[in-house]
Order: C-alpha cells, then structure tokens, then sequence
C-alpha cells in the first residue's frame, strides 16, 4: 500500500512537469508581451528593453523554462504583474473560498445524486424515475451561468431570500482557522456567521452542484441497476435480510465503487476553481481570479493559478484511488 | 408433527414479459418428508430453479409472480404469509444455496461477515458470538484454518471452498429444509464429490432436510431418497430412486436414463432424446412431452395427462401408463 502510494506520488512529477512546460509555452508564445503590460502602452523603447532584460524575457526559452522550474520548486511562483504580490499568496488567499464553495458543492452533488440514483434503480420505470432522469438530462446540458443568473433572479432579486454575491456579510467573517467560513464559523461558535455563509453559500453551490449531481444520478442509477441483478443480492435476500439492508448494505457499497471515480473526478475538476461559477456570483476563489488575471495578461498569475489547479486535480485523484482500497477489497494495490 | 415437511401444490410461477406470459411452473404438485432428500431433476429450462424460488418467494418481480397453488411448510401455506414473516423464515428455516459459488458471495464483505450476519439476523447473537459460530461453522465444512480464512474475502477462495462457505451459511441457522439449486454443477468432478459428501454428512448430524436440483442422474441416485423430475414447468413423475432408475413409468424419464452414460457399455454414440424442450409460450395442447415422445398416440396429442397416483407415493401423468392420467 506505502509502495503503491509512493509511485503514484513519483508518477504525478511527469504530468505536472508537462503541465508545467505547457502552460509556460502557450503564455509565452500567445500572450502579448509583459513589458508593455507593466508599463502600458506608452512605455519607450528603451524602458521596455531594459524590463525585458531585467525580467530575463531576452534568454532562450529553454533557460526562461529551467530558471521557471528551478523557482517553482522552491514555491517561487512569480510575481503578480497586476498586485506585485507572490502570486502563490495570491493563489493561497483566494483558494479557502474555492474549496469551500467545491466541498459544498460536492457534498451536495453526491447526497442528492446518490440518492436518487439508488432510488431510481429501485423503482425503475416508476414516474419517480422518469422525472429524476429528465431532471438529470437538464442537469447535465444546462449552462451554469444561466442557471445561476436564473437563481439570483428568482431568490434574490424577486424574493430577497439568499444575497446577489459574495461570501459572507461584510464584517461577518469568523476567526480564520481553516479559511472555511462555514467550518470556522462552526469551530468557533459564531452562529450569526455560520447563518450569513450558508445563506450566500447555498445558491453558488446549488448551482455549481448540478453538472455532478446529474451524472452522479446517471452513474448510481446505471451500477445500482447492475449490481441488483447479480448473484450475491439473491444470496442476502435467501438470507432473510430486509429489503433496505439489500439495498443500502450489499448492493450500494458495489454499485458505489465506480460512482467513487465519478466523484473524484468531479471534486478534482470543482477544486480546480469554477470560473463560470465563481464569476457569476463574484465568489472569490481562484476561477474568478484567473478570469482577472487573464483579462489583466498577468502571465504569471494565470501561469501558476493553472499549475496550482493541476496539481489539486492530480492530488485529488490520487487520494480517491486510495479510497477504492477500502471500498473494494478485490484491488490489489503493487 | 406430521412427518410431512414441505408440501407444495399446483404451484404456478409464470412470467409476464411484453411477449406474452411464460408459465415457467405451471402447476408443480410434490411433497417433502423430514429430513428425506429429494432430488428433482429435468432438463435447462423446466422450472426447477423458479419452483425453489418460488417456495423462497424470491421470484423477480415484475415479470415473475406466484399466480396459483399453496406451499404448505410445517403446515403454514408460505404464500399467505407476510413479506415480513416470510423473511424470518428465509435463511433459517429455509436455506437455499446456488450453483453459481464464484458469484454468489459479496465481494466487498469477508465470508466469515457473511455468515455472521444470517446469526445476528435470526438469532439475536452479537457480533462477536455470530463471528464464533461462523467460523465453527466453516470449521465444520472442512476448510483448513477457518479461523483465518473468515477473515479472508471471497475473491481469496476457490470456487470450491467459496461453494463451502455458502453451505456454512446456509445451514448456519440450522434450518429443516435446504434446497440446493444445482450446487456442484460448476465444479471440477473430483470438487463435487467432496461437496456431496459433505452435505450428507451434515444433513445427518443435522437433520436437514434437502431439495437437490440437478440434472445428473448419479447425483440423483447418490444422495437422493425420491425424486420427482419435471418437464415444461411439471412434475411428470414422482417416486423412490430405487424404483425410478428400475422402472421409470414416464418415457421423457426412460429418455433422461438412456442418456447417462455408462461405463461398462461401450457405445459409440450417447442416447439422446430426440427435438428440443418446446417454447413454454406456445405449448403444445395435449403433452408437452408429445412431440418429442417416441411412445406418443393420438390421444397424447389431444389432451393434457394429469399426475396421478399408480401405487403409494408413485405418481406419473402418462396416458400410456396403466391407470396413469385416469
Ligand atoms: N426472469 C425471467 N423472465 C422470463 N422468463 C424467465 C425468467 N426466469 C426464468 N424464466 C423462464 O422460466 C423457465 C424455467 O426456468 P428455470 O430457471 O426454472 O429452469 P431450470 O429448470 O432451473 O433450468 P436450468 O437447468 O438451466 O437451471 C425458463 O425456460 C425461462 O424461460
Ligand atoms: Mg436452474
């Protein structure tokens, strides 16, 4: 298990390597240049050149390339062009809202997605199970931004239940201890603040939930239907078991094996900063900063907010493969 | 008590697709004693499996369901029963195991978990005494170190050893009745044998009544006290072993003995019972087994023969048997 865990750990370096060489050449062979950038457009010549010199913008790129990952090994990020700022601060300051809104996202997307994915298989061909794969159908072709503008004009701006954007109430924010406004309203008992996150947590999170929650619902209904029909569901009914312990003991623990990859995946690309998401409802994670930034050409924000996102989706997965070893006993890790 | 432990009666199971109704049983009239195994045989597709099925009440439903006949067990007709008293009796009055073992174990779960969970269900024992008695249990089906290998998960185990497991959970709550649906049919030969043996063994220590589905007739004459073989979701004849392998009445039962092989006659080419087991959707008015009959008359094409009973506990439905189908 140590062993298989330490190759997997050896074998996230050459992906993020070529993460890494990718980004660095799309940024700087398309980008405009990053003197211009810093200084605007009437910057002369002569200031320009001696930028570019003193950025190392003139060496060949392959040198540009190893004196950005000798850095990047040392957490040396760059600088933001826009704040000046290390751009994995940056990074890091907006990341707490990312994950935030991700796990809420998540959590949310498997609850409802497993739940009606089992009871749809259970009562397949039942008008519960039509409607359920409808609203999965929409749940999967419908733009986010338009269901999130959809939201903040039914809840907000109509009923004036849930806030337009945001985190949290300006001068709500508990004590930081995780950067999770929920949890560390949670862990410091601050309810009037836990109150004020959730209310600006829930539309966001809906919203990016309801991608995952469709396919979540696809994936169980489709392995539940499966795992029902094999030979050890009939054994634990010979059994004399109930129908729930059938259900939710023998065939839920299969059928959720392959739906765990699913949800991986999905954690692992939400983690990665919902743009969409986070633009819509000017949540402040790094999605949203990452539009800023590309729209600013602030290279090396944008440069280490994909690297950072990469390594969060590769990080994630791995951690889900490692689930499987609990979930099933058939794998054999080496 | 009566010395009569299952006694079913026109059972009929019949499945209802979108091309019709299948009557996969359609009418199964037999009886167990105490303690007695009988072993009931017939070829792919004649309704041994939705009969134990049906006494389990276990058919897939939809399509499957029970339309007709009673299933006396102690003499409580199980099909009058609530799901709910019905599930105390799965698993520990009755038992049944299967003739897939690489499927018919949980994956996820350890076998001797498996077994434990049948204790703790009918018996109210803890977890820890359930583990104890699960691996006596596997002690008692002859697995070396069961200590250890209750611990160990299914995809561990031989087909053999999983088929022992099963056995260890079936007759973990001592029931009166197992039945066995084909149990060593995915066997190597050598696997079967021990199998065999182990379950006489342990319906003599204790006093388990079995139901052997098969369509091996030498496992028919080696564990079985009677039989009654089906054809086309019937019984066609019922009786002792002896007397069924020395003068089986029925012709479909002369055909399924012709067709064992023998060792001290070289033959070059094995009887066969001519034509196919025919669609259950469109059977044949008189006897299903009619068209395939070698002995059939006019009248076999006509009508239907009933079971009937020639002698004590010999039944057949034969126009052709002297006093059979009256
Ligand atoms: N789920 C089902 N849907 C429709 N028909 C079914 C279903 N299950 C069984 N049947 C029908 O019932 C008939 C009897 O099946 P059964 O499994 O009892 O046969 P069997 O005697 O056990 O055969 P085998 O020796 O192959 O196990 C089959 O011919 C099949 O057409
Ligand atoms: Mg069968």
């Amino acid at each position: 298990m140590l062993r298989y865990f330490l190759k997997r750990l050896l074998m996230l370096i050459p992906v993020l390597l070529g993460v890494s060489l990718f980004v660095f050449l799309v940024l700087h062979l398309l980008t405009p240049d990053p003197a211009l950038v810093v200084l605007g457009q009437h910057a002369t010549a002569e200031q320009a050149e001696a930028l570019r010199e003193s950025l190392g913008l003139n060496d060949p790129l392959y040198v540009q390339f190893g004196r950005f990952l000798w850095d990047l090994l040392h957490g040396d990020f760059g600088r933001s062009l826009m704040t000046h700022a290390p751009v994995l601060e940056e990074i890091l300051a907006r990341f707490p809202a990312t994950v935030e809104l991700a796990l809420a996202a998540i959590i949310i997307a498997t609850v409802v997605g497993v739940t009606v994915g089992v009871i749809s298989a259970v009562k397949q061909y039942s008008i519960f199970d039509y409607l359920s794969m409808i609203g999965a159908l929409l749940g999967v072709s419908m733009p986010i931004f338009w269901l999130g503008l959809m939201m903040i004009i039914v809840f907000s701006l109509t009923l004036h239940l849930l806030p337009v954007n945001g985190r949290i109430d300006i001068g709500m924010e508990p004590a930081h201890i995780t950067g999770l406004y929920v949890v560390d309203s949670i862990l410091t008992g601050n309810w009037e603040s836990l109150k004020s996150a959730l209310k600006h947590l829930v539309m966001p999170a809906t919203a990016l939930a309801s991608y995952s929650t469709a396919i979540i619902a696809r994936m169980t209904r489709s392995t539940m239907l499966e795992v029902i029909r094999q030979d050890y569901i009939r054994t634990a009914r010979a059994k004399g078991l109930k129908e729930k312990v059938v259900i939710y003991k023998h065939a839920l623990r299969n059928a959720l094996i392959p739906v765990v990859t699913v949800i991986g995946l999905q954690l692992g690309v939400l983690m990665g900063g919902a743009v969409l998401t986070e633009t819509v409802f000017s949540w402040p994670g790094i999605g949203s900063r990452m539009v800023d930034a590309i729209l600013a050409s602030d290279y090396p924000l944008v440069q280490g907010t994909v690297i950072f996102t990469a390594t969060v989706f590769v990080v994630v997965n791995l951690i889900v493969d490692l689930l499987y070893a609990w979930l099933d006993p058939r794998i054999k890790y080496s | 008590m009566s010395d009569v432990l299952l006694k079913v009666d026109n059972l009929k199971t019949h499945f209802f697709l979108d091309e019709g109704v299948v009557p996969a049983v359609d009418g199964v009239s037999f009886h167990l004693n105490r303690g007695e195994t009988l072993a009931v045989v017939g070829e792919s597709g004649s309704g041994k499996s939705i009969t134990s099925l049906s006494i389990m009440r276990l058919i897939p439903s939809p399509p499957g369901r029970i339309v007709g006949g009673s299933i006396y067990f102690n003499g409580q007709d199980l099909l009058k029963l609530p799901e709910k008293e019905m599930r105390r009796i799965r698993g520990n009055k009755i038992s049944m195991i299967f003739q897939e073992p690489m499927t018919s174990l949980n994956p996820v779960y350890r076998v001797g978990d498996q077994i434990a969970e049948a204790l703790i269900n009918h018996q109210g024992v803890n977890k820890k005494e359930a583990m104890e008695k699960a691996v006596e249990m596997l002690r008692l089906t002859g697995i070396p170190s069961p200590e250890k290998r209750a611990y160990e998960f299914p995809h561990q185990m031989s087909g053999g050893m999983r088929q022992r497991v099963m056995i260890a959970m079936a007759l973990s709550c001592r029931p009166e009745l197992l039945i066995a649906d084909e149990p060593t049919t995915a066997l190597d030969v050598t696997i079967q044998a021990q199998i065999l043996e182990l379950m006489q063994e342990l319906q003599e220590k204790f006093g388990t009544a079995i139901i052997m589905i098969t369509h091996d007739l030498a496992v028919v004459a080696e564990m079985a006290d009677r039989a009654a073989v089906m054809y086309c979701g019937k019984v066609v004849e019922e009786a002792t072993v002896e007397e069924l392998f020395e003068k089986p009445l029925h012709p479909y039962t002369r055909g399924l003995l012709a067709s064992i092989p023998r060792v001290e006659e070289e033959v070059d080419k094995l009887y066969m019972i001519e034509g196919t087991v025919p669609n259950l959707m469109h059977l044949p008015a008189g006897c299903a087994f009619a068209p395939r009959c070698p002995e059939a008359e006019s009248r076999c094409h006509r009508a239907r023969p009933e079971l009937v009973e020639v002698s004590p506990g010999r039944k057949v439905s034969c126009w052709l048997v002297e006093g059979g189908a009256g």
